[in-house]
């Protein structure tokens, strides 16, 4: 009587042991892609995507033992939606780790979500300093502005270039680049004649281009949201900056790889810094854009190559954790990783979980008949300058 | 300085072409055509089409994006828009606001959501200096294009034929009915040539405002401070608020840049508090 009732108890709760042993071994490891793949912001999200199946495509879709599935989820680059998407990504899907996030707003609104539910974020686009600060559970492998923003304007106080005037568009990610160029280019003995900031919706820059004319610096410092690049060089084009000896310089999201060949000679000469071009000379990287541009019909750029790494970061990380994964758990197994990729050494900083690489400085040059970043000059493992400095 | 009122001028024309045709439509057919924007795309994307899939050049591409616009909406208008004339205005600002996120999903979905770019001509790039004025040669096509599309436009409201029996079937349809005026057909064309001249301003605007799906939403307000601040009894009204609205943004953007968008709107409700019916609308008009 007593055996069998021990049985009766002891059963269930076997089964229900070996039932969660089974189904942890069979479920997939969900990776939750949230970005806008329509909308202004909609080439950085087709560039993730991208990124994101090619890395699953050369490296499997097993890792320890458990399936990868990617869950890709348009925002529309509006944090409400952002925001809804997570909760039901962490709620009904139960994902394991969320990713993605084209615009600062968006990862912004989203931290506390990962934050409450101790789900590692893993910021793929997204370039405001201050992210990272947001939730200790955000892991970023694609840059900050700050870095591009500090080497443009240590390059151009070393090269002749003394007054400039600073044109960003008026959002977190502009204003770091506004700030950080100007202190160290100010550092390096150079002046800022003006600074302007055009609203984010701005239709037309006539305006703020004709007031750039009229201060008539060396140079104009530019910072715009990636794919806004060729309707800018086109009207600084128009308005005959190019001839009037004012040259353009800024990060990398002007003369962004997916579109500069539509730009024309405009942007030929055009300087700036960032972590990546499509053009840079490294075997890795002559291996990925090959690949790339087979599968897709369009160059990779500075988002693609974060979107592959940040898959490299989560796939690695659920390595170390021998399949099991787990918040935490992950989240430990990301800080620290260093590796080669397509743009060159990276490090994830276990301190402040950012992204440390190397910082270019690339000139547009026509090469076999095509529009390259041309990389000529490299600053080696930058530190995000924007938590160096404040707190 | 001057250079910034040139500036101001086109950008202002620009918007004139884009938001007569709601003008038209909303002051004299009476219908709250949210979805003006929304053909005004069509037309863009006419332009971008022909050009860069079929090689079609510049100017000829503008009559064909008018005219496909004007056929598209004379198509809508005799399938969807008709049978909302007699509802109230509710019911049509969330019908044609339905038409505009259907419109901007469906672009995104067979287009793309990126950026369009087209390349004008060469003789109409660059600019050229006249007596300490840069001129913009693309700008002031704009300008020239436009200035003629209102005289034209004026002269077909006050002097023919039609424009007579437009205003009739406006101000009474039941009593024009009776003395021989087709008022479904004045209609219809009315509908077709406003929704043509958004096309063409769409199709004008491609190069210097940019072209995307979200553009109907874009621009939205644009057209509708243009038409409520102008009034929509006549074609000056809009045209001195499209002019007014252009050159106070750029000169508002150029020399207090911080302010942004702000000086738009606190000029249309400066100008809407002083004259609610709009700056040349009559009073009493519906």
């Amino acid at each position: 009587m007593q055996k069998r009732q021990l049985l009766k108890a002891i059963f269930p709760l076997a089964l229900a042991l070996s039932g969660s042993q089974a189904l942890a071994q069979a479920a997939p490891f969900k990776i939750g892609f949230i970005l806008p793949m329509t909308g202004q912001s909609a080439s950085t999200g087709r560039q993730i995507e991208a990124a994101a199946k090619l890395y699953m495509a050369q490296n499997g879709s097993t890792v320890a033992g458990r399936k990868i599935a990617l869950i890709i989820k348009d925002d529309a680059g509006v944090a409400d939606s952002t925001r809804r998407i997570a909760q039901e990504l962490v709620v009904n899907d139960k994902v394991d780790v969320l990713a993605g996030f084209g615009l600062t707003p968006l990862a912004m609104a989203t931290a506390p979500i990962a934050t409450q539910s101790k789900t590692p974020m893993v910021v793929t686009a997204a370039a405001t300093s201050v992210i990272t600060t947001a939730s200790p559970y955000i892991v970023r492998t694609s840059f900050t502005l700050p870095q591009a923003a500090v080497a443009m304007g240590e390059w151009a106080g070393k090269n002749k270039i003394k007054k400039v005037v600073t044109l960003v568009t008026d959002y977190a990610p502009g204003i770091d680049a506004e700030k950080f160029f100007k202190s160290q280019f100010q550092l390096n003995g150079g002046e800022i004649v003006a600074e302007i900031r055009s609203p984010l919706r701005s239709p037309d820059f006539a305006p703020f281009l004709q007031k750039v004319r009229d201060a008539k610096p060396d140079a104009v410092f530019v910072f715009l949201p990636s794919g806004q690049g060729a309707a800018f060089m086109k009207q600084f084009a128009e308005r005959g900056l190019d001839k009037s000896g004012i040259k353009l310089i800024g990060t990398g999201d002007i003369t962004d790889d997916d579109q500069l060949n539509d730009m024309g000679d405009v942007a030929l000469g055009v300087v700036t810094a960032q972590h990546y071009s499509a053009s840079h000379n490294s075997p890795t990287n002559k291996k990925f854009v090959q690949a790339f541009e087979a599968a897709n019909k369009f160059r990779p750029n500075f988002m693609a190559v974060a979107g592959y790494d940040g898959m490299r970061v989560i796939y690695k990380a659920l390595e170390a954790t021998k399949g099991k994964g787990g918040g935490d758990a992950l989240l430990e197994a990301m800080k620290g990783q260093v590796f080669e990729s397509p743009r060159g050494q990276v490090m994830i900083d276990a301190q402040t979980r950012d992204v440390v690489h190397d910082i270019y400085i690339r000139k547009v040059e026509r090469v076999n008949g095509q529009l390259w970043n041309q990389e000529f000059d490299v600053q080696k493992a930058v530190k995000d300058p924007g938590k160096l400095g404040a707190k | 300085m001057l250079t910034l009122l040139f500036d101001g001028i086109a950008y202002g024309m620009l918007l004139f072409v884009l938001s007569v045709g709601l003008a038209v439509t909303m002051g004299l057919m009476n219908f709250i055509n949210l979805a003006h924007g929304a053909f005004a795309m069509a037309g863009g994307y006419t332009t971008v089409l022909l050009m860069n899939r079929l090689g079609v050049p510049f100017l000829a591409t503008l009559p064909l994006a008018f005219l496909f616009t004007a056929l598209l909406g004379a198509a809508f208008e005799r399938t969807l828009y008709r049978p909302m004339y007699n509802r109230p205005h509710l019911d049509q600002v969330l019908f044609s606001i339905g038409l505009v996120f259907m419109a901007v999903t469906g672009v995104d979905y067979i287009i793309g959501s990126q950026q369009q770019m087209i390349s004008v001509p060469s003789w109409l790039q660059g600019r050229f200096d006249l007596a300490d004025v840069g001129i913009g040669k693309y700008r002031l096509f704009i300008i020239i294009v436009c200035g003629l599309l209102t005289v034209a436009l004026q002269m077909i409201l006050s002097r023919t034929r039609f424009g007579s029996r437009l205003r009739a079937a406006v101000d009474d349809p039941r009593v024009a009915q009776g003395l021989g005026i087709n008022v479904n057909q004045v209609f219809l064309l009315t509908f077709a040539v406003g929704s043509g001249l958004a096309g063409l301003g769409g199709a004008l605007g491609a190069e210097v405002l940019g072209l995307e799906p979200i553009f109907p939403l874009k621009f939205m307000v644009y057209f509708l401070i243009v038409v409520s601040v102008g009034g929509t009894t006549t074609i000056t009204g809009p045209l001195l608020a499209a002019l007014l609205l252009g050159i106070a943004d750029v000169f508002g953007k150029y020399y207090a840049p911080k302010l942004g968008a702000f000086i738009v709107y606190a000029l249309m409700i400066a100008i809407l508090t002083w004259r609610p019916q709009g700056l040349f609308g009559q009073k009493g008009s519906k």
